[in-house]
């Protein structure tokens, strides 16, 4: 095998590590009821809070250790791994400590932040896992810039033929082509709206100009072509008509592969922007935590 | 017209042609000559065209360090213009007569009596010459009516220089096509080109011209296979010039106001032939055969500079200097006699340099006929190493060496020294990727390799490394240092080199290699004698990369060892053939055919330029009887082979596989980066990785490449077995470490001929990145860009004066835990492996 992944990096090692570490916690957690003084000042729940606390930030380290190229040791697939599993750990850990006392406080706050930060990651393993290979078969061995050439190419092919076409079957995929919309914001990346608008023709404003319509998926302008065929009255456009449209049909094609590209790998780049910052502000709160409680003891 | 009668003409005014004249006047000089004795011709309008070519502002590098300059002109590493300028001074200064614009077009007659004939149709008497023309050769021309008119160049220094013309770029290499393209910016061009495809540019430029000629907003059209058939004065609109195509549509005219021809150059070697001077064979990189005085074979014509395999200038003008001295009847020592006196200081027996060195050549049969110049480059390229008993012996020569070389205060004697070794020390060790070659001097060297239990002992004037030499494989036995040992180790280059300017000595090295390959495969027990009888009735064959070698079904009664490159058998036809296996330098195929079933079974494609080793049926089985017990393991390893290929026949579409591995090189490389793209989520670690611990530069370019099986590989080095980047490197800068990374050193002088060589487009000139602040100080302060390359870094001054150097992946030789890119991939998906894996990998993905 010459690829490992996240999970099974050296046969589940951090798996076990995570399992040790959970067992370890649960049995400190019953050794406190057993002592009938559940809280989080009892050692147990100092020793509980303790492991979290500094596990998270050694969760959060995972963000320097990223960029320290030159550092040596375990490769960053060993520290992946090993932050998604502890990171599991860590969750059980700060539960057993906090369980019996959640509260609307800073303390709570805490957990409530940590919850997020976990589910995130969860989220993001999930991605991790399906998103690339949801790309490759996406983009099947072509590259995203091959792809905009091509769209580049066909959108010059498209231009020429409509120039020899009818004036309105002209404007209307010359801006079909101009008004075709990719990316965009946030939000347009990750649902892979399409906002594409162009002129239409068969929607005449109040002085007979064709006013812009909805072109997403680039569905009206090939149906407008193609409704276009029967009607054409020379045989010369009827033939050009008949090579325009497979050629918006490969644009649209084209297109439907770069927007889901787009879409792909904005999920792989978005949901860090809700995990690393919530995980900064989750250290923030923690230190806030463990100053407070031994303020006012 | 005839000009008049010298001593001595020197063509050429390069750095050694400059060089060469600047001495001859200091002699007129001494001699109070009222008429100059020489006359420097030069065919350019200004000295040193082809340092006048360098890009502008270019750094000059004053390679190699360890060579002193001995020239009447100076030269220091500084900025182009500043080298070119102080010529033009010391030109001045020393009232050099030197005629420019006189480009020699022939040289005719004897020694003492030379006539030269230049361009203008002047011509000019001489007694010797001295051609110190450079291998730039000149531009090859239109070669069609009308061609001399000023609008037609054959380069074009500044393409900012023209605004509004419409021009004809002629040719379809690389540098027609960056002048077009440049052009474009402001002029409308057309490109003629004669095939019907750019099939000779770069993958870059390829790109770059075909988007361009997409591009409704540029003005830059093509026309294939067209040809320019006449130039005239216009008449009318649309520039001075009236050009006739021809394209296979027939012939148009049309106006233009410039012609830019970019056909290649017409290298000097016609030219040379002309005048009865011989090369030793057909290679395009041989050096004539010349003296040590740098005469060739044509008395009174002498050769210097990069014509005479001088590569950098410091050489070239040292050549300069020495050769007008001995045509000047001095016979002083040449300006590398110090270099080999050091490296023979720390012999056992002393004698002057020279003797030294005859007895060296005469020692060693293979060196006898080497020209005397190759010779001494060869040594003062070579380490020299002389082994002593451990102990006494050992201290004392180590000591009276270190007192010898403290006292020289430059240090280049400590670079050049010899090498003192123990007796029994390891010169090269069984696995190493080291590619110098051992010629044992004196005493012996043992051999020995893991397969067997006796040591091979070689004797003077035996050598060894000749199979990581030609074939780049790592080595396969260790060597010791024996008894009473010295021996020369000379770099691969300066080997290849000799090679090719010596047929005997290719030819000796070329049967050894056969001889031990054969004991080594078949007959380890049998004498190397034996084996070069044997080997001397062997074939070598070659293949370009894509050509097929046997085809599965024809009849066959030979087997092929790969002597370097690599081959592909896939069975099934040319519709649906399946990869059986990817075989390596080292590695064998075809035995069936010659154990009793004539027929191939596999077909054999080369993966990339390929030599095989060809052995029939009868050869054979005495190379098996040869070996005695040897049979029975052949036999059991062809068994398993067929059973092998037998299992992995049943794989689909092997010609992709094949054809995407040749494309992509991946049959030659030892080491290249894979990334899964199944599990890659684009992060661009690896890339910044690279940036990171390389100086702020990357030397992976993620996104670029081709994918296969959802495998992609990345523009980045692939660490070939016999890397291309290597071959025309002046500073021999780049180099393969013992673990195997090819890697560019710091005496890059920027001159881009490794980028040209590379066919995989992974070397870049860059300039150094400028330091950022700290990472702790990116990720809390937001200081600085951050980690990787930024794309639009701004290059401190000092780094420009520096100049661009190139960079290319090193493999992280640096780093104890390895490459980084694959260090920093957090899913795992970028790997680095060899070819034979990648081989395996595809395959495995499309089952
Ligand atoms: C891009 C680049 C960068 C380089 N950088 C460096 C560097 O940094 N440091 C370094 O040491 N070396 C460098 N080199 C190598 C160096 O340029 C050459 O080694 C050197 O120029 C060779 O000198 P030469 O005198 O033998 O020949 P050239 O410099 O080639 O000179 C030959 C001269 O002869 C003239 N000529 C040719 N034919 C005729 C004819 N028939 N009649 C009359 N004149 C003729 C030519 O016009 C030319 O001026 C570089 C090379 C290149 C291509
Ligand atoms: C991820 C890490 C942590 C989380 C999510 C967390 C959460 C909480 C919560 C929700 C409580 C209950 C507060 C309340 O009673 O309202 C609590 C109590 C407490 N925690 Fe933590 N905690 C963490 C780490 C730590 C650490 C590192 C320490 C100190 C070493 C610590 C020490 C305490 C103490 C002493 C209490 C009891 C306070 C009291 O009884 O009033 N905790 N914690
Ligand atoms: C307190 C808990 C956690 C903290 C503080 C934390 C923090 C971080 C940080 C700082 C990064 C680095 C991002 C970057 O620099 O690019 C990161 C990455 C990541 N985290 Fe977490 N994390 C936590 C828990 C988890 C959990 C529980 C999971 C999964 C179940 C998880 C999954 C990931 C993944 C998959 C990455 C991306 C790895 C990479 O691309 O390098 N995290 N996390
Ligand atoms: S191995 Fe090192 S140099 Fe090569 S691409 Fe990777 S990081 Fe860059
Ligand atoms: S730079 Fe190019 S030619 Fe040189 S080793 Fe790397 S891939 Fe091969």
């Amino acid at each position: 095998m010459i690829f490992t992944g996240i999970l099974s990096y050296r046969g589940y090692r951090y798996l076990w590590w995570s399992l040790g570490l959970s067992t370890f916690a649960v049995l400190l957690f019953a050794s406190q009821y057993a002592s009938d003084t559940a809280r989080g000042n009892t050692w147990q729940g100092y020793t509980l809070g303790s492991i979290a606390g500094t596990g998270v930030l050694w969760l959060g380290y995972l963000g320097v250790r990223k960029r320290r190229y030159a550092a040596g040791g375990a490769p960053m697939l060993g520290w992946s791994s090993a932050h998604v599993y502890l990171g599991l750990a860590v969750f059980l850990v700060a539960t057993l400590h906090s369980v019996a006392h959640l509260s609307f406080t800073i303390h709570g706050m805490t957990y409530l932040l940590l919850t997020v930060v976990i589910i995130s990651g969860i989220v993001g393993v999930y991605l991790y896992l399906t998103c690339p290979r949801a790309t490759a078969d996406n983009r099947q061995g072509v590259s995203r810039a091959q792809l905009f050439a091509e769209l580049l190419d066909l959108d010059r092919r498209a231009r020429e033929l409509a120039r020899r076409c009818d004036p309105r079957v002209a404007a209307a995929v010359r801006s079909a082509v101009e008004r075709t919309v990719i990316g965009g914001g946030a939000l347009a990346q990750l649902t892979g709206a399409d906002r594409s608008l162009f002129l239409d023709p068969d929607r005449p404003g109040p002085a007979g100009e064709p006013t812009l319509a909805s072109n997403a998926e680039q569905r009206a302008i090939t149906e407008f072509v193609s409704s276009r065929i029967p009607r054409g009255d020379k045989r010369a456009e009827v033939a050009t008509l008949q090579q325009l449209l497979p050629i918006l049909f490969r644009r649209q094609a084209v297109l439907r592969r770069i927007r889901r590209d787009i879409q792909l790998q904005s999920f792989l780049e978005f949901w860090l922007y809700v995990h690393v910052p919530l995980s900064v502000g989750l250290i923030a709160a923690l230190l806030t935590h463990v100053v407070s409680v031994f303020l006012y003891w | 017209m005839e000009i008049g009668h010298f001593r001595t003409v020197i063509v050429g005014a390069g750095p050694a042609g400059l060089s060469a004249a600047a001495r001859a006047a200091a002699i007129d000089a001494d001699n109070r000559t009222t008429a100059p004795s020489y006359v420097l011709l030069e065919g350019f309008a200004l000295p040193a065209k082809t340092i006048q070519r360098y890009q502008k502002g270019k750094h000059v590098m004053a390679e190699p360090g360890y060579l002193a300059l001995r020239s009447d002109f100076g030269f220091a590493a500084g900025r182009r213009e500043v080298v070119l300028e102080g010529w033009v001074k010391d030109l001045e200064q020393r009232k050099v007569n030197v005629r420019f614009s006189s480009e020699v077009m022939t040289i005719s007659g004897s020694s003492g009596r030379f006539t030269l004939g230049l361009s203008s149709g002047d011509s000019l008497s001489a007694e010797a010459v001295v051609l110190a023309i450079g291998l730039g050769g000149n531009p090859r021309r239109l070669n069609v009516p009308g061609e001399d008119r000023p609008q037609v160049q054959y380069q074009l220094d500044d393409p900012g220089a023209y605004r509004d013309e419409s021009i004809l770029v002629v040719g379809a290499g690389d540098a027609a096509i960056e002048n077009a393209l440049a052009l474009a910016g402001h002029n409308a061009v057309t490109i003629i080109n004669r095939g019907a495809e750019f099939s000779r540019a770069k993958d870059g430029n390829l790109r770059d011209v075909l988007a361009a000629l997409n591009d409704p907003k540029r003005r830059v059209q093509c026309l294939y296979q067209a040809r320019i058939k006449s130039v005239a004065a216009a008449t009318g609109e649309g520039g001075p010039l009236e050009v006739t195509v021809e394209t296979a549509g027939g012939e148009s005219r049309g106006n233009y106001h410039r012609i830019i021809a970019r056909l290649g150059a017409e290298p000097p070697r016609k030219f040379l032939e002309s005048m009865g001077i011989r090369f030793p064979n057909e290679r395009t990189d041989s050096v004539p055969e010349l003296s040590a005085q740098y005469e060739s074979n044509v008395p009174g014509i002498y050769i210097v500079g990069s014509l005479a395999g001088a590569s950098l200038i410091k050489q070239g003008m040292n050549q300069g200097y020495d050769v007008i001295e001995f045509i000047n009847g001095r016979n002083i020592d040449p300006a590398d006699h110090p270099l080999l006196a050091c490296r023979f200081q720390g012999l056992p027996f002393q004698r002057p340099v020279e003797e030294s060195l005859q007895r060296l050549k005469t020692v060693v049969p293979m060196f006898t006929g080497i020209n005397a110049l190759v010779f001494r480059e060869l040594i003062i390229e070579s380490d020299v190493v002389v082994a002593y008993p451990a102990g006494a012996a050992y201290d004392q020569a180590k000591r009276k060496l270190t007192e010898l070389t403290a006292a020289d205060p430059s240090g280049r004697a400590a670079e050049r020294a010899t090498r003192v070794v123990r007796e029994g020390d390891v010169i090269y060790e069984a696995g190493d990727f080291s590619t110098s070659f051992l010629t044992i001097v004196h005493g012996e060297v043992r051999l020995e390799s893991p397969e067997s239990a006796v040591p091979t002992v070689l004797e003077r004037g035996d050598f060894c490394g000749e199979l990581s030499l030609l074939s780049g494989r790592p080595r396969l036995d260790r060597a010791i240092a024996g008894r009473g040992c010295v021996l020369v180790e000379t770099p691969r280059r300066i080997m290849l080199k000799l090679m090719n300017s010596n047929e005997e000595v290719r030819k000796e090295i070329d049967l050894m290699f056969l001889a031990r390959e054969l004991q080594r495969q078949f007959a380890p027990r049998a004498s190397v004698g034996r084996m070069k009888e044997i080997a001397a009735r062997l074939t070598l064959r070659r293949y370009k990369a894509g050509e097929r070698i046997v085809t599965e079904g024809e009849a066959g009664a030979s087997l092929f060892v790969v002597r370097s490159g690599g081959a592909a058998l896939f069975r099934g036809g040319n519709g649906a053939a399946t990869l059986v296996s990817h075989v390596q330098a080292g590695q064998r195929f075809g035995e069936t055919a010659v154990m009793g079933d004539p027929v191939r079974r596999e077909t054999a494609d080369a993966v990339v330029a390929t030599e095989l080793i060809e052995i029939g049926s009868s050869d054979f089985l005495q190379l098996v009887e040869l070996g005695g017990s040897q049979v029975k393991n052949l036999q059991q390893r062809v068994s398993e082979q067929v059973r092998e290929s037998a299992r992995m026949g049943v794989l689909p579409d092997a010609g992709s596989v094949l054809a995407f591995m040749m494309r992509e090189g991946l049959g030659e490389a030892t080491n290249v980066l894979v990334i899964d793209e199944t599990r890659c989520t684009g992060c661009d670690n690896c890339e910044r990785a690279c940036a990171e611990t390389h100086g702020g530069v990357s030397r992976l370019d993620r996104r670029a490449g081709a994918s296969f099986a959802q495998v992609h590989i990345p523009v980045a080095c692939r660490h070939c077995e016999s890397p291309h980047c290597m071959k025309d490197c002046p500073p021999n800068a780049i180099r393969r470490a013992e673990s195997g990374e090819v890697f560019i050193d710091e005496s890059c002088i920027g001159c881009g001929n490794c980028q040209l060589n590379c066919p995989y487009g992974v070397i870049k000139m860059a300039y150094e990145a400028p330091r950022k602040p700290s990472l702790l100080s990116w990720l809390a302060l937001g200081r600085g860009p951050g980690p990787g390359e930024q794309k639009d870094y701004r290059p401190s001054a000092a780094a420009k004066a520096i100049g661009a150097k190139a960079k290319k992946c090193d493999a992280c030789i640096g780093l104890p835990s390895g490459p980084a890119c694959v260090q920093a991939c957090p899913t795992g998906a970028a790997q680095r492996i060899g070819p034979a894996e990648f081989a395996a990998l595809a395959t495995e993905r499309q089952q």
